[in-house]
């Protein structure tokens, strides 16, 4: 696929330090867009979710949407920013179709957040700081299909089609300073960090912040120096890699093709590259240097955006609590040891173990569900836990049939497979199937009388004391009843019946 | 019945009011007078006869329904073709928008459809307002109604000339360094830059953001007080809009009537007439200052040490706002679209090849100049310097208002120019606006009142500017001048125009 030389990953980190540098975008979740009274949403056709504005036609003018500041400033204080007391919009300026002004309303040097920090914790524990250089915001461009041609790309393409849907939907771009000292980490922090603001983005309900729809996009800035004490060397930046894994692969590829760069006694040029999800490479964009002119100059059109410090107060005082407190208070609640509740983390189950609580399940019995069997069967079915068509409420479901002696573990999950297989809840199942434990004791004793008749040289040892055989008798009782005896009763019943 | 085209607004609003005469014959007179002096005139691009006469019709049925109408209702009126007009053709009088319809209203066209003003057509311009003489429109010059070999000023000489030749009793405009006064000035008619954010921009093609001011173009103070009543005030779609309501304009406009100045402190310029100033123009000017002083009023020199610096700053901060403001034209989504003649055809150079047949060499020359001032490593020597500029300009506007209530100056320095004059001497036809520009740069508003003529029999302009907010001002010292200058000269001005 690729042509580029690379050096194999931990012979490069072993010569060279990796700094990495991430630049997320997030589309907010608003009702309408920026600066535009058009609606958004996810999945409507092709240019229905536009205006004159939207479309930048000549006379339109854009005016500031209140509820995306909102959004903004709770992402830069759950980033722990400063939150600026005047801020101005600008104009980028650069011609293309998708930017139906020819220029992008952002904000260059007046963002309405900076200066912030975000402790990232690490799959083994380790928490890792994070420094947030500023969090801005900014306008989409529409969306550019390029139809014919190879691969989808625009070159060669016949013709390109834009949808100006996308077009001015609101963005707070996060900007890190450069992330010193990862080592060869530096693929884990990068992942551990977007995962943790898509965690925050979330709880701070201002994005759906889903990764496959491009809610949630990063570009990944990588580059090697000798040393850690060396200056930094020239980055490439990595556009639009979307999901947590791409952004590992991003890194560890760079750092290897880098590698390979200096390894040869040449400079990395600095450049943009687009990431292949397919193979995990990179390949060269277009070059960028700092002379890339985008003629900004603040936006005539737009007042300042001056938040009240009462707002501002007002904001942080409503914060929700954020991912990372939640999980030390739920440690601490669910009692969990430190390795038990990293797998919950890292499995994504903290909120469907957490919601399943909520169903009156004990944590221990949640846990026992989501990290067990339904780990295995998503795991088999390559999907996440929270994609598995069950609910937290239908696994305490389970777990009370379980309590109640309707049915045992080994028949839950038959029970499981049932919900998964879109049968209804639990109980539904349970009686669809008719699963449910056997407790009337005239059809055990029926299969008990049967299974003895057939057994007597069994029957005989036990009378004469030796209590041993009696699990064979069990296990054939048990299987006579389709497994929906209750084993305990079972010995009971059958000790009764020899009169050992 | 008399010529009803012979009328101002306000008579003919009194008129229809009592049942005189309805908006169909008033529009119908104006049509008439339309097809006849159009040949000679040349101030309309287009002229909407049925739409005009369709609401005529509708506003005489509501008249006749006895519902409430608004001050104007059912005089019709002329757009400058720079503002978006929905189902009409807008052009800014360039080739690169020759047969866009408009899909929206400009929020000024919404309150004129709303208040029931027949819309007669969509007057000339200089290509997107950039011109002082309509000699850079793409569709041909206006002729001024005064001397068909003149100039009727720019960029709004379409709207100008239409008033002035009674083709309508109102018209709008708009202002970025004087594209309402200067052509009111050399037409003998009223133009009104009302203070920036009084009316709002929505709607009207952005030539400079910072800068553009739509406003009246009418025959007397008084009427142009009732236009500004009827656009102005706050519109939610353009964030510069003034949140606050008008002062009472036209209770000042006929308060001025009276002629009387008492206790008015008028302060002259010192640093805008005598030198480069027509001889003709500046002893109109002296002699209307004698009459004010005459009227009561305290007259006063003041001085504006940065105003010779206003025009420098404004060719940096004009062409620069240009520049962004222009970029959206580009062939991809309304308006001219051309393919290179060879090559292949990619949006770049689609965009390319419209932009070069589209735009006329003067838009082309401020698109060059604003991308240059623009440019990284210029902001500060250029845009930075003009935008500090523009703050000495405000500080001069405010002391000169710590000691006078309004100021004075000739509109323009000269009377209207022969076509071709000063189409090749660049400097000498953007020094028209000298006078004109400073207000703009500090959002003040300003109006030019007829002053009589010069040696050549041209008009000359008298042009009082106020402090922020304070239009009333403009309208009671305009209607006092036009009052004591009506009474030495018997009659309106353009009673002593030429037959047409």
């Amino acid at each position: 696929m690729s042509n580029e030389k690379l050096v194999d990953y931990d012979d490069a980190v072993k010569r060279y330090d990796p700094v990495i540098g991430i630049e997320v975008h997030v589309e907010l979740g608003t009702r309408t867009k920026m600066f535009d009274g058009a609606e958004q949403g996810f999945g409507a056709p092709a240019n229905t979710q536009v205006t004159p504005i939207s479309l930048g036609l000549p006379g339109t003018l854009p005016v500031t949407n209140g509820k995306a500041v909102e959004y903004a400033i709770r992402i830069g204080l759950a980033l722990n920013c400063q939150i600026a007391e005047v801020c101005r919009f600008a104009r980028k300026h650069y011609f293309y179709p998708d930017i139906p002004k020819n220029f992008q309303t952002s904000q260059s040097d007046e963002p309405i957040a900076f200066d912030g920090h975000l402790d990232v914790e690490l799959e083994d524990g380790t928490m890792f700081r994070v420094e947030i250089e500023r969090a801005h915001m900014e306008e989409d461009a529409g969306k550019n299909t390029h139809v014919g041609g190879a691969d989808g790309r625009i070159h060669g393409a016949d013709y390109s089609l834009v949808d100006y849907n996308r077009s001015g939907i609101p963005l707070v771009e996060i900007v890190t300073k450069p992330i010193l000292g990862a080592g060869e980490r530096a693929p884990e922090v990068a992942r551990a960090y977007v995962q943790t603001l898509r965690d925050i983005f979330r709880a701070l309900e201002v994005s759906e912040a889903r990764m496959e729809r491009g809610n949630v996009r990063a570009d990944i800035n990588v580059s090697l120096r000798p040393t850690p004490d060396s200056p930094l060397g020239t980055r490439s930046e990595t556009k639009n890699v979307n999901s947590f894994r791409s952004i590992e692969k991003a890194v560890r590829y760079e750092v290897s093709r880098h590698a390979a760069i200096l390894d040869a006694g040449n400079k990395v040029p600095q450049e943009t590259r687009h990431f292949h999800e397919e193979d995990g490479t990179t390949s060269s964009g277009r070059p960028k240097s700092d002379a890339d002119d985008y003629r900004y100059f603040p936006e005539p059109d737009l007042v300042p955006v001056a938040p009240s410090r009462q707002w501002v107060e007002d904001i942080r005082a409503a914060l929700p609590e954020l991912p990372a407190a939640r999980r030390r208070r739920l440690h601490d609640a669910w009692g969990f040891a430190d390795a038990e509740m990293r797998d919950v983390v890292n499995a994504g189950a903290l909120d469907l173990i957490d919601a399943t609580v909520a169903a009156e399940t004990t944590p221990a019995a949640a846990r026992k569900w989501w990290m067990g069997e339904l780990s295995r069967v998503a795991k088999q079915a390559d999907v996440a836990l929270d994609e598995l068509a069950i609910t937290p409420a239908q696994v305490g479901e389970l777990q009370s049939l379980i309590d109640a002696k309707r049915i045992n573990d080994k028949i839950a999950r038959q029970v499981i497979d049932g919900v998964l297989a879109g049968e209804g809840d639990p109980a539904a199942v349970v009686e669809a199937r008719g699963l449910e434990i056997v407790s009337d004791d005239g059809p055990l004793l029926a299969a008990i009388d049967e299974t003895l008749a057939a057994q007597p040289d069994i029957v005989e040892k036990v009378r004469g004391g030796n209590l041993g055989p009696i699990g064979a008798i069990i296990g054939a009782v048990m299987k006579a009843t389709k497994g929906q005896a209750d084993a305990g009763r079972v010995r009971e019943l059958i000790i009764e019946r020899i009169g050992a | 019945m008399t010529d009803l085209t012979c009328l101002s607004a306000a008579a003919l609003a009194d008129g229809l009011a009592a049942g005189e005469y309805t908006s169909v014959d008033v529009t119908q007179a104006h049509l008439n007078r339309i097809a006849d002096v159009e040949p000679a005139i040349h101030a309309f691009l287009h002229v909407s006869a049925e739409e005009a006469l369709a609401a005529a019709r509708e506003t005489d049925a509501k008249r006749a329904a006895g519902q409430k109408m608004a001050p104007l209702a059912g005089v019709p009126i002329a757009i400058k073709d720079l503002v978006v007009t929905k189902g009409l053709p807008t052009t800014a009088a360039s080739k690169i928008l020759e047969g866009w319809i408009p899909p929206y209203d400009a929020t000024i066209i919404e309150r004129i459809k709303a208040a029931g003003l027949p819309i007669l057509g969509k007057t000339n311009l200089d290509e997107f307002a950039m011109g002082s003489s309509t000699e850079h429109s793409a569709f041909g010059p206006t002729r001024n109604p005064w001397d068909l070999g003149r100039i009727p000023g720019g960029s709004g000489g379409g709207s100008a000339a239409a008033v002035a030749a009674f083709e309508a009793p109102l018209a709008i405009g708009t202002d970025t360094g004087g594209s309402i006064r200067q052509p009111g000035a050399v037409t003998g008619t009223v133009g009104v830059k009302p203070t920036y954010g009084s009316i709002s921009r929505y709607g009207c093609i952005a030539m400079a953001s910072s800068l553009d001011q739509a406003g009246p173009v009418t025959r007397t103070v008084l009427d142009a007080a009732l236009l500004h009543e009827l656009l102005g005030g706050h519109d939610p779609r353009d964030s510069t809009s003034l949140n606050e309501p008008l002062p009472p304009l036209v209770a000042a406009a006929k308060q001025g009537a009276s002629g009387d100045l008492t206790g008015v402190r008028v302060g002259v310029v010192k640093e805008m007439h005598g030198e480069g100033y027509q001889p003709g123009v500046e002893a109109r000017f002296n002699e209307a200052v004698a009459q004010m002083q005459a009227a009561g009023a305290e007259v006063i020199e003041v001085s504006c040490p940065h105003f010779p610096y206003a025009f420098d700053a404004y060719y940096l901060i004009m062409p620069a706002e240009v520049s962004s403001n222009l970029a959206k034209f580009d062939g991809m989504r309304f308006g001219l679209r051309v393919e290179p003649r060879e090559g292949p055809i990619t949006a770049e150079r689609v965009m390319s090849a419209t932009r070069g047949a589209g735009f006329g060499p003067e838009v082309k020359r401020r698109i060059i100049l604003g991308t240059y001032a623009l440019g990284a490593g210029h902001f500060d020597e250029y845009y930075g310097a003009a935008q500090r500029v523009r703050t000495l300009i405000q500080r001069d506007f405010a002391e000169a208002y710590a000691q006078v209530d309004v100021l004075v100056s000739p509109t323009a320095p000269t009377t209207a120019f022969r076509f071709g004059e000063k189409v090749d001497d660049l400097m000498a036809m953007y020094l028209n606006d000298v006078a004109t520009i400073p207000a703009n740069l500090a959002g003040v508003p300003g109006i030019s009142v007829p002053a009589g003529l010069s040696d050549d029999a041209m008009p000359v302009g008298f042009q009082i500017l106020a402090p922020a907010k304070a239009d009333d001002r403009l309208y009671r010292v305009g209607a006092a001048l036009e009052t004591l200058l009506e009474r030495q000269w018997g009659a309106p001005l353009l009673t002593q125009a030429p037959a047409l």
